[in-house]
């Protein structure tokens, strides 16, 4: 279990708090629609501020430790600290701060390196909510919902959302067996640590080949079984969980767009 | 009428090395209620012919008739299916969704039941197979037992009028195989629920009604369970197992004992036993 411990799938924290029990509909097109309106303002320090307030009062309102969102930023600490290191050594607005051997380093530069940055950092936590309050399943169910309008253009909506399914379902199944592989070949005196990169990714071979060969032949026992319980694509399923909107979606959809309004406005009119 | 009706099946498998006659004209028939055990050597063709009663293969010789209906006939078979429940042998690859109670709603989904019914069906069925405690617990932390169970009960909500074991018991541990088969029996036994059970274990077949063999592709032998392993040498011949009991009570009856004939397990046969003195 040593492996599955240390990966929480999709991050998903349980709880009750209000955010955990909007529909997850309500918090897919409202992650995705506090991205685009981080977008369309213009970059400042006012309208990140209101949307940034908003997101904390989000995070404490789902009643998660701030540390493990912030966590959630490790990933693109590099993306961040290579964004505001280009802006500042090649934005030259402003007034020149300082000269470095042959850089110079402008005020222009920094504050809009350090806004380009904040502009990610919201982004990140914004998906980081999201996968954070809302179960895999559930978030499943609201993808498929939200893509079926474009099952007319040919995306399969259904097929998506059922891989995804499967797939949460066989990760932590893949991931037991890779550790038993693995523990099989230590028994036999394989070494999976020491050596250069390619000696290590060259070890990783015999534990690769018979995942793989197991992968297969469970796909295939599983599309039997599958079809064996009458699974025949999307068309005519019924569903067992109804999503369902409730006041609570309302309330979230009016705070919403309160919040968008008033960067707008601060970004356009002011 | 009876649940399945086969006549003269063949089948053969046509693969890069040439061809396999996996079934040479097997004759079955399985009544409403009965439990039937299936057993043959590896490679005598009971998972093909498992395969042929839920149209998963189709005949290349003979029919099958499932509950009058016939496999071959493209248009009853989702009918076909939703009849025939088949539980595999690894419990891991049989499961779909990431919660129990998800999976057993996965067959009902599929039939397009109405929602309603589906919560009253997975209810149902997991109070069946006495696993209503795990309603939401993730499949892959149960053990194999529980996994097969939640496998029986995801085709029970299927209403289905057979359900077909093939060697679901084949990779668990021995607490794990007497749950599935107590499970199974309870619901033959108690709720009329016809069931047919293909498996290598000798002390699961004995529990049947009736016991079929099967080698090369043919039924060799068909009867009661006591009838079937009074033949043990024909048994032993194929490669099978015979339970020790049975075996041991033929022999003592053969060298002067007066034991009856229908002696199965070690428990009949002490019994038996203690009631010549
Ligand atoms: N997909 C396939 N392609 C080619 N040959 C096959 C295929 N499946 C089975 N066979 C062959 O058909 C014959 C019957 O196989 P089947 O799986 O029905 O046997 P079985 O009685 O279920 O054996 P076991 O006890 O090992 O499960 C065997 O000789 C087998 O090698
Ligand atoms: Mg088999």
């Amino acid at each position: 279990m040593s492996m599955m411990q240390q990966i929480t799938l999709g991050q998903y924290l349980p709880g009750k708090s209000v955010v955990h029990r909007l529909d997850p509909r309500t918090k897919l097109l409202m992650a995705f629609g506090f991205i685009m309106v981080l977008f369309i303002i213009t970059a400042g320090w006012v309208e990140y501020g209101i949307l940034g307030l908003a997101a904390l009062l989000i995070i404490y309102t789902a009643k998660l430790p701030l540390g493990m969102v912030l966590r959630g930023l490790r990933p693109i600490l590099i993306i961040l600290s290579l964004t505001i290191v280009l802006h500042i050594f090649s934005t030259r607005t402003g007034t020149l701060l300082f000269r470095l051997w042959f850089l110079e380093v402008y005020s222009g530069g920094v504050n809009q390196g350090f806004l380009l940055a904040a502009r990610l950092v919201l982004l990140v936590l914004s998906t980081s909510v999201l996968t954070l309050t809302t179960s895999p399943i559930a978030l499943t169910d609201a993808i498929e919902f939200v893509l079926k309008p474009f099952k007319r253009i040919g995306l399969p909506a259904h097929e998506l959302a059922m891989m995804m399914t499967i797939a949460l379902r066989f990760i932590p199944t893949l991931i037991e067996e890779a550790e038993r592989i693995m523990k099989a070949q230590l028994a036999r005196g394989a070494d999976f640590e020491s050596g250069g990169l390619i000696k290590r990714a060259k070890s990783l071979l015999p534990l690769l080949v018979p995942l793989f060969i197991s992968a297969f032949r469970r796909a295939d026992e599983l599309a039997m079984a599958m079809e064996a319980r009458c699974y025949r694509g999307g068309d005519g399923r019924t569903k067992f969980k109804v999503l369902r909107y409730t006041k609570l979606d309302f309330y979230a959809w009016t705070c919403f767009v309160a919040v968008s309004a008033l960067a707008f406005y601060v970004s356009y009119a002011l | 009428m009876d649940i399945l009706d086969i006549a003269d099946l063949h089948h053969i498998y046509r693969g890069h090395e040439g061809e396999t006659i996996a079934l040479a004209g097997v004759d079955l028939v399985v009544s409403e209620g009965e439990f039937v055990a299936v057993i043959g050597r590896n490679g005598s063709g009971k998972s093909t012919l498992a395969k042929h009663f839920n149209a998963i293969l189709l005949p290349g010789g003979g029919r099958v008739l499932v509950a009058g209906l016939d496999t071959r006939e493209e248009a009853l078979l989702w009918s076909v299916r939703q009849m025939v429940g088949m539980v595999f042998q690894h419990p891991d690859n049989q499961i779909v969704a990431t919660v129990v109670e998800e999976d057993v709603a996965f067959g009902p989904e599929n039939l397009g039941v109405p929602t309603a019914e589906i919560i009253e069906r997975v209810d149902a069925s997991l109070r069946q197979v006495n696993m209503e405690d795990y309603r939401t617990h993730a499949p892959h932390l149960l053990s194999g037992g529980q996994k097969q169970r939640v496998a029986i009960a995801g085709i029970l909500a299927m209403r289905p009028r057979l359900i077909v074991l093939d060697e679901a018991t084949a990779m668990l541990d021995p607490i794990g195989r007497s749950e599935v088969m107590s499970t199974i029996l309870r619901l033959n036994r108690e709720e009329g629920m016809t069931a047919v059970l293909i498996t290598h274990h000798m002390d699961e077949a004995v529990k049947a009604n009736r016991v079929v063999v099967i080698d090369q592709g043919q039924v060799v032998l068909s009867g009661t369970p006591a009838e079937v392993f009074s033949q043990y040498k024909l048994l032993e011949a194929l490669g099978l197992d015979v339970p020790v009991a049975a075996k041991l009570s033929i022999l003592l009856a053969e060298s002067g004992l007066p034991l009856p004939a229908h002696i199965l397990t070690a428990e009949q046969l002490v019994d038996e036993l203690c009631r010549l003195n």
